[in-house]
């Protein structure tokens, strides 16, 4: 046992959990914490908003599928986390932050939490619904033990955000250390072995299929299920649609490929899915977003529905197969379980059905009238980048045209705010992932309603030296509003317009990042030529047409079979 | 539509601040409502009992067993089988009694229904009556001609018969 203060034992505790890097913002609640860390080894890097802060240490985890660190101080700073550990919630993100706090005692007070203090917020009462695990550390003492169980908790089982609040005084305090590994969480037991019965029933179900068909979704990626989830494919000539918290798990490249489904899925995977009879649906929620309407979501396929959260199963879909598992065992029990039984699958009129489906999807898809459309350029952004780089996104018209036009290749290629939808998410998160993968090319694709919302991170890339690429794909509209308006309430454009300002690359220029307009598709070509060789941050604003719409679109409301492709 | 019924779930949880909030607040959030709640410790220290009362169809409260143990402070979560307890909640009703006649009808009827008078003055009663929640509903509607000045009833507390107990693992 060691003494020492709280502020020393939660810098050691965190280099235990190989934390390299940080990201944060300092303030009061924090110069005990701070005072040490930066003797530390860690590298802190200072945001400019703690929302930023947030989603960079969510980039850094979705890229590395390490835990992700952030911290801000009391009040408004750990207030402003808010959003990002919500984002993180939903997206099932290993997102770790440490808040300050106001003293428990102090010495003119017997009490201090719960005066309404100076920079008092009560960020446990407000964060519980957001994360997965939350703790206030109420005696110096106490600090390992929080964070081993708030970073055990975050990446283990279904992954999720953590908070530890840490009142001042818990920094400052001497006391005995126990930085043993011994861990004790009565209440938490991830399980993810999946029950052979339900392995064996799965087995079953895909080996009397006639049309199999995989839904992939987050949980690929987060368990690192890729290859099982290739093998099984191929071996049973299954099509592969994904989610949009699935892309990237399944190369979309590959001739099995069906691409998203979902409100802006791709014709060929929403048509496709509603043709199975047996659906194999790994590490996915069905979320409203993905399946439309659940009347007539799959109606003739018996749905098997691997995953590793319990309470998933049964929840928006009733499934016949429910196994709870880590997908990438469990796709390896079923896949071992498969090969001994089955050589390969030939070509049937299914799998013939689908190619020539496909066919037909690629030869009529359109990319837009005019040289420099959304589609075209994310084209030929793909041609341009290495199989390796991740592409970030905004939210909005941005994220769906990236979803359905940007093909990914490697598994953590593409991060994205599915779940929460937040706009301002990608930039910051784009900087957690290139502080996480230093040697790919990391690109955010972003709106300009997105981009104005977390711009002064532009700072902390150019300060940091973290140099990414923003595309601005600029219809000086919020565009994705702007659409619904045009398409559902008889063009009238309320609160959409945002005006053409900034000038964007003036702005990029005034925080010493490169910034460039360009007008047409081999000006793209030139501009993210030059800014993949360049060493800092580079800003490419894209005017694009404000009337554009994302096309396909399932109408709200209405089901996957209602896929329209213009309206 | 699948039919509602009154289900009755029993929770140990961690004896600790906030865990109250916690389970309430998920309650709260995936929309599901709370009929009767009750929280007591439990043989072991550290550890308190919750028991739950929820009105719904077998889906949700599938749900809500699920989510509840997805809270790291929830350590055990059982469906009790309502044919198979004992459930008991405990009332105190205050009764305004003057005049003799009321007194002793009002005695004679707690006679009758097990309850004890455990606080007497000029203008009232005090009875304590413990019991499932019809019994206890019974009785209030048998009180009320007298004028009642106050209840407080404590909601369900419900254990499984039998030798088996709900085990905790370490």
């Amino acid at each position: 046992m060691a003494k020492m203060t709280g502020a020393k034992a939660l810098i050691k505790s965190l280099q235990q959990e190989k934390v390299d890097v940080m990201f944060g913002i300092s303030g009061g609640a924090l110069l005990p914490i701070h005072n040490v860390l930066c003797d530390s080894e860690i590298r802190h890097i200072l945001a400019r908003h703690e929302q930023g802060a947030a989603h960079m240490a969510d980039g850094y985890a979705r890229a590395s599928g390490k835990a992700g660190v952030c911290m801000a101080t009391s009040g408004p700073g750990a207030t402003n986390i808010v959003t990002g550990l919500a984002n993180a919630y939903l997206d099932s993100s290993p997102v770790i932050a440490l808040t300050g706090q106001v003293p428990t005692h102090s010495a003119n007070t017997s009490y201090m939490i719960g005066r309404d203090a100076f920079q008092e917020a009560d960020i446990i009462g407000i964060t519980t619904p957001i994360t997965k695990y939350n703790v206030q550390v109420k005696h110096a003492s106490e600090v390992p033990t929080a964070v081993k169980s708030a970073f055990y908790i975050a990446t283990t089982g279904r992954p999720g955000p953590t908070l530890i609040d840490l009142p001042k005084n818990t920094q400052t305090v001497k006391a005995e250390m126990d930085f043993s590994d011994n861990l004790k969480i009565r209440g938490y037991k991830p399980n993810t072995d999946p029950h052979p019965l339900q392995i064996k029933k799965a087995v079953k179900l895909l080996m009397k299929a006639e049309r199999p068909m995989i839904l992939a979704g987050g949980g690929v990626n987060l368990s690192g299920a890729s290859e099982e989830l290739l093998q099984i494919a191929e071996l049973l000539m299954m099509p592969v649609a994904t989610t949009f918290m699935g892309k990237s798990c399944f190369p979309e490249t590959h001739p099995l490929s069906m691409g998203n489904i979902g409100m802006h899925g791709t014709m060929l995977a929403n048509k496709m899915i509603l043709e199975a009879d047996v659906l194999l649906a790994v590490g996915t929620r069905f979320q409203d977003r993905s399946t439309g309407t659940l009347n007539g979501f799959c109606p003739d396929a018996k749905i098997i529905h691997i995953d590793i959260d319990a309470a998933e199963i049964g929840k928006n879909v009733e499934v016949d197969v429910p196994i709870v598992g880590d997908a990438k065992p469990t796709l390896n029990l079923i896949y071992q379980r498969l090969v001994n039984k089955i050589k390969k699958s030939k070509d049937n009129l299914w799998i013939k059905q689908v190619q020539e489906a496909k066919e037909k999807y690629l030869s009529e898809l359109d990319l837009g009238s005019g040289d420099l459309t959304s589609p075209k350029l994310l084209k030929e952004l793909r041609r341009l980048l290495p199989d390796q780089a991740i592409v970030a996104t905004e939210v909005g018209q941005n994220q769906m045209w990236a979803a359905l036009h940007f093909q990914t290749i490697k598994p953590r290629t593409f991060i994205s705010s599915g779940g929460l939808g937040t706009m301002g998410f990608g930039f910051p998160a784009a900087i957690g992932a290139k502080v996480a993968c230093p040697k790919c090319p990391v690109v955010d694709i972003a709106g300009d309603g997105s981009f104005r919302m977390t711009e002064q991170e532009l700072g902390t890339s150019v300060t940091e030296d973290i140099p990414v690429i923003v595309i601005v794909l600029n219809n000086s509209m919020l565009g994705m509003v702007a659409q619904w308006q045009r398409l559902f309430y008889e063009k009238r454009y309320a609160a959409v317009k945002l005006g053409s300002v900034p000038d964007f690359p003036k702005l990029a220029q005034a925080y010493g990042a490169e910034g460039v307009r360009v007008g047409s598709l081999s000006e793209f070509s030139v501009a993210m030529k030059n800014a993949l060789k360049t060493e800092v941050t580079t800003v490419i604003d894209v005017p694009i047409s404000p009337d554009d719409d994302v096309f396909p679109m399932v109408p709200p409301g209405k089901g996957l079979k209602d896929t329209v492709g213009g309206l | 539509m699948e039919q509602k019924h009154v289900h009755i779930i029993s929770t140990i949880v961690e004896h600790k601040p906030g865990v109250l909030y916690t389970v309430s607040n998920l309650f709260r959030r995936r929309g599901f409502n709370i009929d009767n709640i009750s929280v007591g410790p439990t043989e072991e220290l550290g550890l308190a009992r919750m028991t739950i009362m929820v009105t719904g169809d077998n889906r949700t409260i599938e749900q809500v067993i699920k989510q509840l143990n997805k809270l790291i402070d929830v350590l055990k979560v059982t469906r009790l089988d309502p044919e198979n307890i004992v459930t008991r909640e405990l009332a105190l009703i205050k009764v305004h009694a003057t005049s003799t006649k009321a007194r002793s009808d009002i005695i004679n009827y707690a006679d009758i229904f097990r309850a004890r008078v455990v606080d007497v003055c000029t203008e009232s009663l005090m009875m304590e009556i413990t019991g499932t929640s019809d019994k206890i509903d019974a009785f209030v509607t048998l009180m009320k001609p007298f004028g009642i000045k106050e209840v407080a009833r404590t909601g369900i507390t419900s254990l499984s018969r039998g030798p088996k107990s709900v085990k905790i693992d370490d």
